[in-house]
This record gives structure tokens, C-alpha cells and sequence, in this order.
């Protein structure tokens, strides 16, 4: 199980045993780090388990598809880094990756 | 739940003979019957006949959801509820328009609702919710809808565009012209009196315009969408700027208005429920999801095919109408366990269709939850028992679900 580094806006860590093969969100929400609402469950279809990836992470968790990239130019708060944690499949490689949440989910 | 009067039975009258915009179905509360019989025996269903005429119904959550989703084949133009536009006055607002115009004008006003900001107007809100509240007549009957629903949503609209607070009062009659006209949505309002209110309202925020351009700093909406590049110039296309403030002002009125009125309906035809709140008013935000799940507020929105596409086994044709019924996706039992149940300690609360989903998700969702709940936590520190006392009243339309009254008394702790 790859380790993932969840850190919420204030700082707080939360070290995860990820799950291969669950997305990025819904291992979050099953790890319940806070920070990460998920109102839609998951369909790419609310903008509210919004991540940053760090840099280094950027290319092995993959590109921003086109549906997640309208529902990303509505947050006021969107960086190059901004992912969608429901369109993240966690993969064995994403063994010691740091992902930051938002202010605020909306 | 009263009989429905001159409304076909639900359960024998064949599916054809649905007619989903009928506002009476709505203001009788007769419709959860309707719509259980499609989802269950015609979930993608036609509508050949209507006063506004034929369109497509979809109603479970996961087709609400694909819809909504894919607004390339299903377009936000030319208007986004079931009945057309009047060609008197062809209003633009960005809730009818496709990206990439869509993202440019909302991206000007998101910033007003984001919570960063909603966080510094709390202690505003909820001295304003303690003011309505502390003046209410204990022990009176008297109209919850009028003192507390609309008085509330009206002075938060009023701080929203910095709108004269003695004067709020006309941004709740422009909200219920905008949306009450007969043709758009089965409404009643005299199509007159209609043009000539909302005219008002393009004057009176015209002169705001120019009465705020060069000052600097401001954060109401106006200042916002005067600060964007993509907006600077908004007040130039008179029809584009009536239609965004009124989508502003029906966006932020009438939807937590109704919520702020259904959640006192909800929890006195839910007794239960109501105890579990008394008993642990730590409930309150995931009872404020479960209030705009269980109201819906906005019943549809309407899309419109750009194309021919199979949908679900059904043959959509370009420029079909395609109306999602958020309503009835809300009870769809295939994604919410228990759906015709007030829980207020669901164990998903959000995953509601009320918001819409996709890139015209509700823009002001955490400012109607932080109303929302701000007014229970107040209400919960003085009143045992918001009672009703008589029957609600309820809008006629096919696309608010809403009161015009509700007789109330207060007990007071």
C-alpha cells in the first residue's frame, strides 16, 4: 500500500496506507481526512474534493481531463498544481506523495 | 397532504398523460407520486404535449448527473427552465450560457461567495438573524415566510451588492417577478406589471453602476464584476446586466428563502426529528443539507440538445428540451437510502441534487448552508417549538418550490 501524505490547509498531516485501485478521494474520505467533501461521490461533477499536488508529484498522478478542467475554472483558488482527488486513481508508484487541500471547499 | 384537486391519478392515468409542467402538481404538493411511477417504469421520459410545449423528463439522480455533466451535447442556451423567453425582454445571464462565455462572467462573481469571504460576513449574519428573531411576536400567530424567510435572504441580498438597505425590500419583488412570469414557468405574475418592475430594477442598478464606478476597494458584486476585465463593461449590454443581476438576486433569494421555510415544515411533520435536534443541536449543519435536499428549492433546470444522442436507450433529437427534475432525483432511492424520509442525521447529507452538478453548480451553496444553519443555531437558543398552526400556502410554479405563507407560533425555551 503506498504511503500518502495528505496536509490540510492548517498543516495538520495525515499520513495514509492508500488503497491501489480507489481514487485519491475516496481513499481520503475512507482515511476521514478532513478537508475533503466529495458532495457529488466522485462523478467529476461538484469541484469539492479539490487537492494541490506537489511538484514532484505532478507527472505520476496525470493530467487534468476536460470535464475536470471546467469544473476546476470554477475555483476562485485554482493553481497549475489543482486536481480533482476523485479523477486521481492511486497506483503503487504514488508511494510517498504529498497532496495539499484548500481553504475551503465549494 | 391534502387531495390532489383536477390532477390525474397518479397511479392508473397512463404515463403519456403526465403533465410534468403543470404548476398544480407542485402547488398542491401532489408530485412525489408522478415522478416514483417514472423513475421506476419510464426514467428518460417524453413529454409530446405541454403548454410549453414537448420535452423530455429525466428523473434519477445518476441521469441528472450524466446530463449536467456533458454540457456539450446538453447546452444551457437558450434559457435553462422549461418555458421559453419572452421576446419583449431578451435577458442574457450566465447561468443560460455554454463555457467558455459561462466561466468568464462567473468567475467575475464567485469570489463574493467563496468561503474565505463568507467567513468574515458570519458574525454580520448572524447579528442580523439575532435581530429578526429577538423581535418576532412570542406567543402570536404570524407568517414565518414574511418575518424570517424574507427578511433574512433580503438584508443578506442588500450586503451581497451594497444595495440600499431601506430599499431591500424591492430586490424580493424584482426575485418573484423574474421567475413568476407564466410563460417561463406555469407563474402568475401579470407579464405587465412584470416588465415594467424589472425595467425598474435595470435602472435602479444602472444608477448603482455608475454611482460606484471609481471606488475602489468595494467587495459587493457590483465591484466585482466592475473589477473583471471580462465584466468591466457589463453595464454597455443593458439585457446581459439585468439578466446577471437578476440571476444574482434570484439565486440568492428565493432558494435559501424556501429552505429557511421548509425546514419549519419539514420538522413539524417530522416530530422525531425534531426531538433529535433538541436533544443535540450539533445536528444542525447535516440538517441543513437534509432541508435543501428534502425542499429542493429549484425543482428543473432545462437543458436543450445540440445534437441527436442515445441517451439511456432513448433517442434525444437536436434542439429536444431536456429537463432535469432535481426534485425528483432527490428521492431517487437508488442513490439516497430512505429518500421520501426526513433524516436529519443522514449519513451523507450532501450528496443531494438541490446544487445541480457540473460547471453550473450552485455558486452560493456554502452561503445558503452558513444562513441556514446560523438561523437554526439562533433559532435553537430561544425556541422550543417554531409550531405550525395552520396549512402552508404554496407558489405556483413549475420551477420554484416555494411558500408564500406559513402561520407559525413560538414557544419560547
Amino acid at each position: 500500500m503506498p504511503k500518502i501524505t495528505l496536509i490540510e490547509f492548517g498543516g495538520v498531516e495525515h499520513i495514509i496506507d492508500a488503497e491501489v485501485d480507489k481514487t485519491l478521494m475516496q481513499n481520503a474520505l475512507d482515511n476521514m481526512v478532513p478537508g475533503v467533501d466529495a458532495d457529488c461521490g466522485g462523478a467529476c461533477a461538484c469541484g469539492t474534493c479539490h487537492c494541490f499536488i506537489d511538484d514532484d508529484w505532478r507527472a505520476t498522478s496525470g493530467d487534468v481531463n476536460p470535464l475536470e478542467d471546467a469544473m476546476l475554472g470554477m475555483r476562485p483558488d485554482r493553481t497549475s498544481a489543482s486536481r480533482l482527488s476523485c479523477q486521481i486513481d492511486v497506483t503503487s508508484d504514488m508511494d510517498g506523495m504529498i497532496v495539499r487541500l484548500p481553504e475551503f471547499q465549494m | 397532504m391534502n387531495q390532489a384537486a383536477n390532477l390525474p391519478d397518479p397511479k392508473t392515468t397512463p404515463l403519456e398523460q403526465f403533465d410534468l409542467s403543470d404548476p398544480q402538481l407542485y402547488q398542491q404538493d401532489a408530485w412525489r407520486p408522478y415522478f416514483a411511477r417514472l423513475r421506476e417504469e419510464d426514467p428518460v421520459h417524453y413529454q409530446a404535449e405541454s403548454p410549453f410545449g414537448p420535452f423530455w423528463s429525466i428523473t434519477r439522480f445518476k441521469d441528472i448527473m450524466a446530463v449536467e455533466t456533458n454540457h456539450e451535447v446538453f447546452s444551457s442556451e437558450p434559457t435553462i427552465v422549461i418555458g421559453d423567453l419572452g421576446e419583449d425582454l431578451p435577458i442574457e445571464m450566465f447561468i443560460a450560457m455554454d463555457p467558455p462565455k459561462h466561466d468568464l462572467q462567473r468567475r467575475a462573481a464567485q469570489p463574493v461567495v467563496a468561503p474565505k469571504n463568507l467567513a468574515q460576513m458570519e458574525s454580520l449574519i448572524r447579528s442580523r438573524v439575532v435581530d429578526i428573531l429577538d423581535n418576532l411576536p412570542v406567543g402570536e400567530t404570524f407568517n414565518w415566510v414574511d418575518h424570517v424567510s424574507i427578511n433574512l435572504t433580503t438584508q443578506m441580498l442588500a450586503t451581497l451588492f451594497d444595495f440600499p438597505f431601506e430599499e431591500r425590500h424591492k430586490l424580493t419583488y424584482w426575485s418573484d417577478l423574474a421567475t413568476g412570469s407564466p410563460e417561463m414557468a406555469g407563474g402568475d405574475v401579470d407579464e405587465e406589471e412584470r416588465m415594467t418592475g424589472l425595467m425598474d430594477c435595470l435602472e435602479t442598478f444602472t444608477r448603482l453602476w455608475h454611482e460606484r464606478k471609481g471606488q475602489e476597494g468595494g467587495f459587493d458584486l457590483i465591484s466585482l464584476l466592475q473589477r473583471d476585465p471580462n465584466t468591466a463593461d457589463l453595464v454597455e449590454r443593458p439585457m446581459e446586466y439585468l439578466g446577471n443581476i437578476l440571476l444574482l438576486i434570484v439565486g440568492g433569494n428565493d432558494t435559501t428563502r424556501n429552505s429557511a421555510s421548509g425546514g419549519v415544515l419539514a420538522l413539524n411533520q417530522n416530530p422525531a426529528e425534531y426531538d433529535k435536534l433538541r436533544a443535540n443541536p450539533k445536528l444542525i449543519p447535516g440538517m441543513v443539507s437534509e432541508i435543501i435536499r428534502w425542499q429542493t428549492p429549484l425543482m428543473h433546470m432545462r437543458r436543450t440538445a445540440t445534437q441527436d444522442i442515445e441517451f439511456q436507450g432513448k433517442q434525444i433529437r437536436k434542439g429536444d428540451k431536456v429537463v432535469m427534475w432535481y426534485i425528483s432525483g432527490n428521492r431517487d432511492e437508488s442513490t439516497i437510502d430512505k429518500a421520501d424520509e426526513f433524516i436529519i442525521d443522514r449519513a451523507n447529507p450532501r450528496h443531494h441534487s438541490s446544487f445541480g452538478f457540473g460547471v453550473h453548480r450552485c455558486m452560493g451553496n456554502r452561503l445558503a448552508e452558513m444562513q441556514l444553519r446560523v438561523l437554526w443555531e439562533e433559532i435553537m437558543q430561544r425556541f422550543k417549538f417554531v409550531e405550525l398552526v395552520g396549512d402552508p400556502k404554496r407558489v405556483q410554479s413549475n420551477f420554484v418550490r416555494g411558500f408564500e405563507t406559513m402561520p407559525v407560533k413560538l414557544h419560547p425555551l
